[in-house]
């Protein structure tokens, strides 16, 4: 495989699904801001993990990610316990702080190496194929498809081995607690999941725009469906969708791959959001008008 | 000594520490308002919405300049916010999914346009990334009175709408239902949280504009129950944060200013929410050992006496 362009797209399609997944019982919780600040935090736990190791591409930086990830949850969390601020601002509080902190780490000890905050916050897919996979001395192609097709592989694995642990925790925490499923394993089962998937994807899309393909695809599949597998279903082919269109229309236009990415997300959900069959604008306005007439007709009947 | 009087009286750093000064007092006062209002977040998205708005300001007129950028930024904050108000009340989908959507949607959009820029051959473009964390340093003196003229009409219009941002700010209902209209109030206030967080953009830039609206709130809160008092130590908070911030990340080399802002700010924070007397976590400790201490000697005073 020697394609830049098929192997950006193979990335684009993986990194897309393997967000799109935990993004779906994200959305559903209402906890899209919290994906928000660990992807932004997950950057103290790689530039942490980077002064231990000194490398950059040891495996110690995904789990120094992850940790920070759950750090994050529990620290937002031992705030809001505390009554003292609510849970947005405990978020708004916590996120600024250790993002701070990791960006002030970079510039000031890490200038001379590959760390810097525009790759991490901005990412850049364009430069993924030129990071390869060796085996023995063979070029078996793109690490980031390996890294992310682990990482796509692991979340397949988990929804669909704790599919039941996550719809009921997700949708009836009491009812899951009742039944002696642990909500608070799940829920940090799942940000760790998060956290995971934000560490793999930075790296070709940026921090900010993993939310938008965590966040972009559920959203838009929770317009069309109201069943949970469907909804799943329907936000991988839409992210896979997103994650091609964008890129090719990247290409077009000479722009940043992840952005028009985004951009394309962002459309597609404007789309959706006006024709959706049953919960789009459109339907709505019309519904309104016809019980508008509907009621007319009656009160006239009724004088 | 002598350096630090030097330091002090260069020319620059005065400017740049009153702008700070000014961008941490409006922050505190208007950051209030929003942490009662449980908006924090919404800071947040605005901000990064903000970003496309500067490119394109940007590409039309081909000027960079902060009011032209600025005007720009407003209007895409503006729009940012529509669409978050417009999906929440359209839709089922929840005001945290949205915010979170139309963030990291608009900042890819920014994205984009900032990346078409680069390719042009206009060099005046260098400096547009600035807005990402922040460079206080590149602020001017037309700047800071900018700041200072805008922040003085938000001040008054605070100090005048003072009683409806009040009831918006603890009884929406009541306010509702004794005339009030929330609605435009709301939208004021919405405006001003706008305009606060664009004029912030230039010293601590689209990622952690956000923290300096929450955190002066967050600490004051924990002084007092009373908001005048509240409001006014949010003001104090932030401009601190703000000037220490600022000075300190001009002093040391390689200390970016918008995180070391960020940085002092979390500082305050911590030991309010840590020390603050009444409500504070050391105090709530104490006063939980107290009690278990006072419970265990009447037991035993009972036990005696049985």
């Amino acid at each position: 495989m020697n394609n830049p362009a098929l192997e950006i797209q193979i990335i684009a399609v993986i990194v897309a699904v393997a967000c799109a997944l935990p993004g779906v019982f994200l959305v559903l919780r209402g906890m899209a801001m919290m994906a928000d600040a660990i992807t932004h935090t997950i950057l103290l736990g790689i530039v942490m993990a980077f002064f231990v190791t000194e490398d950059l591409s040891s495996p110690y930086l995904i789990l120094g990610a992850a940790l920070m990830g759950v750090f994050t949850v529990w620290l937002t969390e031992l705030l809001h316990q505390t009554k003292l601020l609510g849970k947005d601002a405990s978020i708004g509080v916590v996120f600024p702080l250790l993002f701070s902190i990791a960006i002030i780490l970079i510039s000031r000890y890490a200038g001379s190496v590959h760390l810097d905050t525009d790759s991490v916050l901005l990412g850049e897919l364009a430069f993924a194929p030129f990071d390869r996979l060796l085996v023995f001395g063979v070029d078996i192609g793109a690490k980031a498809i390996y890294v992310m097709g682990i990482i796509l592989l692991i979340a397949v694995i988990a929804v669909i081995v704790f599919f039941k642990e996550l719809q009921i925790a997700t949708f009836d925490p009491a009812l899951a607690a009742a039944l002696g499923f642990s909500p608070v394993l799940i829920h940090y089962g799942l940000m760790t999941m998060v956290s995971v998937t934000a560490v793999g994807a930075f790296e070709a899309v940026g921090s900010i725009l993993v939310v938008a393909f965590m966040v972009g695809p559920p959203i838009t599949a929770y317009l069309l469906t109201n069943h949970l597998k469907k909804m799943l279903v329907i936000s991988a082919g839409i992210g896979a969708f997103n994650g091609i269109v964008g890129f090719q229309l990247a290409m077009l236009a000479d722009v940043s791959i992840a952005g028009m990415m985004a951009v394309v997300t962002g459309l597609v959900f404007l789309l959706v959001f006006i024709i959706a069959p049953e919960k789009g604008l459109y339907t709505g306005m019309k519904r309104r008008k016809m019980q508008k007439k509907e009621f007319e007709k009656a009160l006239k009947n009724l004088l | 000594m002598s350096s630090l009087i030097q330091l002090f009286s260069d020319y620059t750093l005065q400017i740049v520490a009153l702008g700070s000064g000014v961008l941490g007092l409006l922050s505190g006062v208007i950051g209030s308002f929003a942490v009662l209002r449980k908006q924090s977040l919404l800071g947040d998205a605005i901000s990064h919405a903000a970003l496309p708005g500067i490119c394109l300001a940007f590409m039309l007129t081909g000027i960079k300049s902060s009011e032209v950028l600025l005007l720009g930024a407003l209007i895409s904050g503006l729009i940012g916010t529509f669409f978050i108000i417009k999906i929440v009340n359209y839709s089922n989908i929840k005001y945290d999914n949205a915010l979170a959507f139309i963030l990291s949607i608009f900042f890819g959009l920014g994205l984009v346009l900032l990346t078409y820029i680069q390719k042009l051959p206009n060099a005046n473009q260098a400096g547009l990334k600035n807005f990402i964390f922040g460079q206080s340093s590149a602020l001017l003196i037309q700047d800071v009175e900018w700041m200072i003229g805008i922040g003085s009409v938000m001040l008054v219009l605070v100090f005048l709408f003072w009683k409806e941002f009040k009831l918006l700010a603890f009884d929406e209902v009541f306010a509702e239902s004794i005339g009030f209209s929330t609605q435009k109030i709301n939208l004021l206030l919405s405006g001003m949280i706008v305009l606060t967080i664009i004029l912030g953009l230039q010293t601590v830039g689209v990622v952690l504009m956000s923290a300096l609206l929450i955190g002066p709130a967050v600490a004051a809160r924990q002084w007092t129950n009373r908001l005048n008092i509240m409001v006014f130590l949010a003001a104090i908070f932030g401009s601190v944060s703000g000037i220490v911030g600022t000075v300190i990340s001009s002093v040391v080399t390689k200390m970016p200013t918008g995180p070391t802002i960020v940085l002092v700010l979390s500082m305050i924070v911590l030991f309010s929410l840590l020390f603050a007397p009444g409500r504070g976590m050391i105090w709530t400790l104490y006063l939980r050992n107290r009690q278990k201490h006072y419970l265990k000697e009447k037991l035993k005073t009972e036990e005696g006496a049985a």
